[in-house]
């Protein structure tokens, strides 16, 4: 499966924004990733961690003046590999909603409010497929069926505020899909919606990448939805990977502090009542730069002077394979959280290690678990 | 790319939730495709601002549109008689034949009145269509270039407001006056006069909605789909942008006809003396008022009431059109 060339592949992405008489903030610092076909792969991290500007940035729609992005994002197309980050912008706009496709957090806002819904799939058959007229509605009406909205020819003639929270997401998800593009991003697709809603909608997703061997690159800060969703989990924190590993490691063996903490700030079913959750301390601006250290340092119970001496590589974890971390002092962590470390061994055993987590999230991650262990037994 | 999909996963799930909806039955959401518009307009027949406005508005269109008919003498002839002494101060009141009387030259007020009200609403018309239309023209150029951004938007959009600014330096009415002086006295200067004073109202409301709308996540979303940015502007911003400009062009119609009669009263109207408008009607009554104050009456009534009917009207809309106020 992962052993052809990945479709995209991120290398060293960092986004600098600069304004006049201030500071340059450096929002993406260096994130490295690949995404493969058939295969959702998590961006998770904290509000401010760089997630949301990493999809822009592939995506191209990072505004021009004060952004600085580097690196390279290399995008596997029947004619050759582009380097989305270099392209011209007439390029890119033509591979948007052909090639690549986004979803974002809030459906509402992201469908115009005066046009009927109808109208505005149409506008992406158009433009990509050259679809007019009455092919092109019979075609936003089936793409409308497929992401399971019933009664599409209805549907279409309404405007977004007709619909419910769920039906929006379906048809911005119908628009996403509409030109089968090889790459999808999800921007915290399920943040505004109800959890029974939320549930539903992950489903689709993961159906829609099971069946049409799209890549999925699922960006959020819910663990719930990490868990049901998501082959491959990137944490980042401040612009910076801190821990990747395949889902079941992640949750069996947690191995950089923050994702421990994440972790840890998730009430627990099986938790004995009245155990106090364990937060993460401070907040994002907290942090120190990369260059200086462990961003994550003033924020860490376990960091040591060697956190402190320069940026940390990322290493392979104890486990080996594809977990890798990015953390000098894993072995504190571990051994200062005996809990933790006992939670992790007894979850040692295989996927169930990751519906551990779930349990302890909310219905939509319940109802997601079941979705995710079909998959494995697919796999 | 095949157009059609395969029946798979997804078709078998979709067929499901088909079947499952049919047997729950038909179960809708709101009327079918009730755009914002049309809910606007049920939220204002509840509204009883709106419904006076409306109602004041009409009945001004309806005497407006049928005037020649329901004038019963012409505005322009002198009825001479025992009863008219205009040299003397000796003025007719309201009669039988003459419902409000007849002015300082024997000329039947009510039926003046009428016409003028064709006058009105010619220049009240007219003036916001320019103003409209020049404004929304620049205000639309201005808001889609600085939208699309970009060195040459961001100049384009420099350029056509800082001559904005300097129309909005002006005073309205001297604005007007200005114009009127540059292109003589008539009742298409006034309307011109009227019209470019409203401008810059138009272009920034415009240009100020549209900006807004830029940054809506829905722009995002069709940029992340690959429409181009010229079809963003057009097709996605400028429909949401309008909105509060047509509400403005409402409330406009007022100030218009408000303008458009302060212009006449200061003479820079037709200057036909036997041309029936309220303005000049009004300054015409004027070297009357102690002796017919009823002469000024009419006229004035008559601006105050179709300016308040727009206002009221206009207002009613803004408020229905709130997406803040909206449930």
């Amino acid at each position: 499966m992962s052993s052809s060339t990945p479709l995209l592949s991120v290398d060293e992405l960092s986004v600098v924004f600069r304004r006049r008489g201030a500071e340059a903030t450096r929002a993406v610092d260096g994130v490295s990733f690949t995404l493969e076909e058939g295969r959702v792969t998590g961006l998770v991290g904290e509000s401010g961690c760089g997630k949301s500007v990493t999809s822009l940035a592939l995506m191209g729609l990072l505004p021009e003046r004060g952004v600085t992005v580097g690196g390279s994002a290399v995008l596997r197309l029947p004619d050759g590999d582009v380097d989305l980050l270099s392209l011209p912008r007439r390029r890119m706009r033509d591979l948007r909603g052909s090639q690549m496709a986004m979803i974002f957090q809030d459906p509402l806002s992201s469908l115009n409010p005066v046009v009927p819904i109808g109208r505005q799939v149409t506008e992406i058959l158009r433009r990509h497929r050259g679809l007019g007229g009455e092919r092109a509605r019979r075609e936003a009406a089936d793409l409308l069926y497929r992401v399971g909205i019933p009664d599409p020819t209805r549907r279409l003639r309404e405007y977004p505020h007709q619909l419910s929270g769920g039906m929006r997401q379906r048809a911005l998800i119908a628009m996403a899909v509409a030109c089968r593009p090889r790459l999808m991003i999800a921007d915290e697709p399920t943040t505004a919606l109800d959890v029974t809603i939320q549930a539903q909608i992950l489903e689709l997703l993961r159906d829609l990448v099971t069946e049409e061997g799209t890549a999925l690159l699922m960006i959020t800060h819910d663990l719930g939805v990490v868990a049901g969703l998501c082959d491959d989990i990137n944490v980042l924190y401040a612009g910076r990977a801190v821990e990747r590993a395949p889902r079941s490691e992640l949750f069996s063996d947690p191995t950089h502090p923050y994702t421990i903490g994440l972790l840890g700030s998730i009430p627990r079913l099986d938790a004995p009542r009245g155990d106090p959750l364990t937060p993460v301390r401070g907040s994002v601006n907290d942090n120190i730069a990369w260059s200086d250290g462990c961003a994550f340092a003033p924020r860490c119970d376990h960091y040591a002077m060697d956190c402190l001496q320069g940026p940390p590589e990322l290493v392979g974890a104890a486990g080996g394979g594809a977990h890798v971390h990015r953390c000098v002092n894993p072995g504190g962590a571990a051994r200062a959280e005996p809990e933790e470390a006992a939670g992790a061994a007894g979850a040692d055993t295989g996927p169930e290690g990751a519906s551990d987590a779930e349990t302890g999230a909310d219905d939509g991650a319940e109802h997601t678990a079941a979705v995710g262990e079909d998959e494995e037994g697919r796999a | 790319m095949p157009t059609t999909p395969s029946p798979g996963l997804l078709g078998r799930k979709a067929a499901k939730a088909d079947r499952l909806a049919e047997l729950m039955g038909e179960r809708t959401d709101g009327g079918h495709g009730a755009g914002i518009w049309r809910e606007a307009l049920s939220r204002m027949r509840r509204s009883p601002m709106a419904i006076t406005g409306a109602a004041i508005v009409v009945v001004f269109l309806l005497i407006a549109l049928f005037a020649p008919v329901i004038a019963p003498h012409s505005p322009v002839e002198q009825t001479w008689g025992d009863e008219v002494f205009p040299n003397r101060n000796v003025f007719v009141g309201p009669r039988a034949e003459n419902w409000f009387g007849l002015d300082n030259l024997g000329r039947d007020q009510f039926s003046r009145m009428v016409i003028g009200a064709q006058q009105t609403l010619l220049v009240g018309v007219v003036a916001t269509l320019v103003g409209f239309g020049v404004g929304a023209l620049l205000g639309g150029t201005a808001g889609a270039a600085a939208v699309l951004g970009g060195r040459w938007g961001r100049q384009l959009d420099n350029a056509v407001m800082r001559f904005i600014d300097m129309m909005l330096a002006l005073p309205t009415l001297l604005l007007a006056v200005t114009v009127a002086a540059l292109i003589g006295p008539s009742l298409l200067t006034v309307m011109l006069a009227v019209g470019v004073a409203q401008v810059p109202i138009f272009a920034r409301l415009l240009r100020g909605a549209m900006i807004s709308q830029g940054g809506r996540d829905y722009v995002l979303a069709a940029r992340a789909l690959g429409v181009s940015e010229r079809r963003i502007a057009l097709t996605h911003i400028l429909p949401n942008s309008m909105g509060p400009v047509i509400v403005q062009a409402t409330l406009t119609l007022a100030t218009a006809i408000i303008d458009a009669a302060a212009l006449s009263y200061l003479g820079l109207g037709n200057p036909d003396p036997s041309f029936p408008e309220w303005g000049t009607m009004l300054a015409d009554a004027q070297r009357f008022l102690s002796s017919a104050p009823s002469l000024a009456v009419y006229p004035a009534l008559g601006i105050i009431v179709t300016a308040l009917g727009f206002t009221l009207l206009g207002e009613a809309m803004r408020e229905a059109l709130d997406p803040k106020l909206r449930k």
